[in-house]
């Protein structure tokens, strides 16, 4: 009897290493860690799982739930140091360097060359995507940071003018408070206070000091009187906000303006979702423009995958295919429509897209072109997270204390010298 | 030959050995996770707090660059350490306050003690996550204290701690004292129904008032109450985590951080492993300074007894 079980367990084991093996011989499999866990974004990932198997290959989900991918890294670093990363992840801006230079990324190079991804996409989304002039890494779509999402009946009642400017949003700001209205819907979380404030340097400053002060962290350029007066513009900015602000998540901020509580919120493109849930129609219902002094900039946040090195050939085609699915026209069609950002490839039709991601797009190509296209510090695309986190921490305290503009500027330069 | 009484004993060692070995066997698996998953990786932090891991830990020595960065260039964690100390003293002195004035009042032989006992030790069932969440929305101005008195009547009413850089730390507290005051409270009710009658009533013959037996008898006589709450409670306090991520996420700005949400910061959301682990190794140590001694006194006492 004994001798009979033993045997049985013999065969099953042999059988299910076997049928194992015979399913690896047959398809590649991609397994793919990623955060894009709400509606929308998980039905955008669903497509790109759809095409992948169209062509033959297996989608092996991984997604890690949680905000802006805390947890999703600290599951990567665990799998990488294991020796056992997934396919692809879900990581963006230098981060990606970072991992390259670990050793763990693989070479995209001879799909980049067969797609022309270099004609494709702008030059300085490219390089965020390369390590040593090799692709390691995938973009997939395009946000737009420094957006301004205006309620025109809110304007309107106060008799304000859209400002232009900083010096015209004062203006506007105490009209609409005169009327009893609350100017600025305000969410007091770092990364908010954040984007405000890359905003505010990008407009005040100009271009040229954003790259100094925001992408190349120089501690010189940040310790100088342009960012004390953008600090003090930042400051300023709390008069207009309410005092149930601290906290406050971004949606609920956006929701102060469809209601007609607020005046304006300052937040990137995927704000636009919740006016669309909400039924409310672009041009008519809201506004959306570029935030006072940057209308040709474009700050911008591009979500993409590295690729991590495999060795099983199989494995290994399903990942090339998924890199040139994600940046052929179909899945960039789909994906940004569902998501509410905008395709990275250049050279598309708008057909699809409603009106502020045309104007998105259109702006995206012209500030690619006179060097206005700039990666947001606040979102990870210009700066390693240490420097960004010394950045949002002086940002943060100095806008939630009574700390000086001259004493946060210099305190933000010693804290990004000692983080680099 | 052996005898009767030879294979007897003979058995008997043989099951008192295996008496002696299984056990040892059994709890070998748990103390062996035991000792590395705890002891081992606690050594590991340690050693990473040495270098200069970023992303990922790397193993070179680097010497005492992070304490030095700790200390001499983060002001954050200054903010952090100065948070804990006030956080802490605030919220053991009010639970053993508060723990020990529950206890005398429900130890006076009242109806329904079972029934009050029970209500003020429920908030301990509950996970410092949904204590914080509640009080986030009871102290939101906007939406709990202050406009429930607004509505009643008192318009010109605010109770902004929540949202004030400078009064967020003691929402903490209010929250922290509500969850852990009913377990404080039920210590020192074990305590009191330890003391021997005899003493009160011979403090009762010799003519003392109750306040008077109460503050020459009984409070000295729950000394050792009085250490078990306060090593309990500043452990909870160092840990302090969930209840202020969940709270005021540390702020407004970095207004409420303290020692633990500094160190998950800047280990897992700035890229800076090392720092983080320095930080969470100078936790230790801070922990260790407390624990220690109380082990030493307590181990010293049952050797002398």
């Amino acid at each position: 009897m004994k001798k009979l079980v033993s045997l049985l367990a013999l065969i099953f084991c042999a059988g299910v290493l076997f049928g194992n093996a015979q399913t690896e011989a047959q398809t590649g499999e991609v397994e793919v860690l990623h955060w894009w866990t709400s509606g929308g974004e998980a039905a955008s990932v669903a497509v790109l799982k759809e095409l992948l198997e169209a062509e033959g290959h297996t989608w092996k989900d991984f997604a890690v739930a949680g905000g802006g991918g805390d947890q999703a890294m600290t599951v990567l670093r665990s799998r990488a140091v294991a020796g056992n990363p997934p396919t692809a992840a879900q990581v963006k801006g230098p981060q990606i360097q970072d991992w390259a230079e670990e050793g763990f990324l693989t070479n995209l190079d001879d799909v980049a060359a067969a797609e022309n991804w270099d004609k494709l996409i702008p030059k300085v989304v490219a390089d965020i995507m390369k390590y040593q002039g090799n692709y390691v890494a995938v973009p997939v779509n395009v946000h737009r940071i420094n957006w301004m999402w205006v309620n025109p009946e809110v304007f309107e009642k106060a008799g304000a003018n859209i400002p232009k400017t900083w010096g015209e949003f004062e203006t506007a700001a105490k009209k609409i408070q005169a009327a009893g209205l609350i100017p600025v819907a305000w969410g007091g979380q770092p990364w908010q206070e954040a984007t405000v404030f890359e905003t505010i340097v990008a407009g005040l400053g100009g271009t040229d000091f954003y790259r100094k002060t925001m992408v190349q962290a120089d501690p010189g350029a940040i310790d100088s009187p342009t960012m004390v007066k953008c600090l003090e513009t930042l400051k300023m900015m709390k008069r207009y906000t309410d005092p149930g602000a601290p906290g406050r998540d971004w949606n609920l901020a956006t929701a102060m303006v469809i209601k007609g509580e607020a005046g304006m919120q300052f937040m990137g493109d995927w704000a636009k979702g919740e006016f669309t849930a909400a039924g409310k129609k672009p041009d008519v219902d809201y506004i959306a423009v570029a935030a006072p002094g940057t209308s040709k900039q474009f700050l911008f946040n591009v979500d993409s995958f590295i690729m991590f090195e495999v060795k099983d050939k199989k494995a290994k085609e399903a990942q090339k295919a998924m890199a040139r699915l994600i940046l052929e026209p179909k899945f960039q069609e789909v994906f940004n429509v569902n998501k509410g950002s905008i395709p990275v490839i250049t050279g598309m039709s708008e057909g699809p897209f409603d009106i502020p991601a045309r104007l998105s797009m259109k702006d995206f190509v012209a500030s690619a072109n006179s060097g206005d296209l700039v990666p947001s510090m606040a979102h990870e695309m210009a700066t390693k997270r240490a420097i960004r986190g010394a950045i949002m921490d002086t940002v943060t305290s100095f806008y939630n204390s009574d700390m000086s503009a001259k004493d946060a500027a210099a305190q933000m330069a010693n804290s990004v010298r000692s983080a680099q | 030959m052996q005898t009767q009484s030879g294979i007897e004993a003979q058995r008997r060692r043989i099951f008192r050995r295996r008496e002696d070995v299984f056990p040892k066997l059994v709890l070998a698996p748990t103390l062996a996770a035991g000792t590395v998953f705890i002891y081992g990786f606690i050594l590991w932090t340690a050693w990473i707090s040495f270098t200069n891991s970023k992303i990922l830990p790397n193993y070179k020595w680097a010497g005492i660059a992070q304490y030095v960065a700790l200390f001499a260039k983060e002001p954050r964690w200054w903010l952090a350490i100065r948070n804990l100390f006030v956080f802490s003293a605030l919220f053991i002195s009010l639970c053993i306050v508060v723990g020990l004035l529950l206890a005398i009042f429900l130890d006076q032989r009242i109806r329904l003690e079972g029934l009050f006992r029970t209500v003020y030790l429920y908030p301990m069932a509950l996970s410092f996550i949904v204590t914080g969440a509640i009080w986030k929305w009871i102290l939101n101005p906007n939406l709990g204290v202050e406009r429930l008195v607004q509505a009643i009547g008192f318009t010109e009413f605010t109770f902004r701690w929540l949202v004030d850089p400078k009064l967020a730390l003691y929402t903490i507290v209010i929250a922290a004292v509500w969850q852990s005051s009913g377990f404080v409270m039920a210590l020192f009710l074990a305590g009191l129904r330890g003391i021997d009658n005899a003493v009160i009533q011979a403090a009762q013959v010799d003519g003392a008032s109750l306040p008077r037996i109460y503050r020459s008898v009984i409070i000295p006589s729950l000394r050792p109450v009085f250490l078990s709450s306060v090593i309990i409670l500043s452990h909870i306090a160092i840990k302090s985590f969930d209840l202020v991520m969940v709270l005021t996420q540390g702020g407004p700005g970095v207004a409420t951080d303290m020692p633990a949400t500094f160190m998950y910061s800047f280990a897992f959301r700035y890229d800076r492993l090392a720092l983080g682990a320095a930080s969470a190794f100078v936790m230790y140590l801070a922990v260790m300074a407390i624990i220690v001694p109380y082990l030493y006194s307590e181990l010293r006492g049952t050797r002398n007894a």
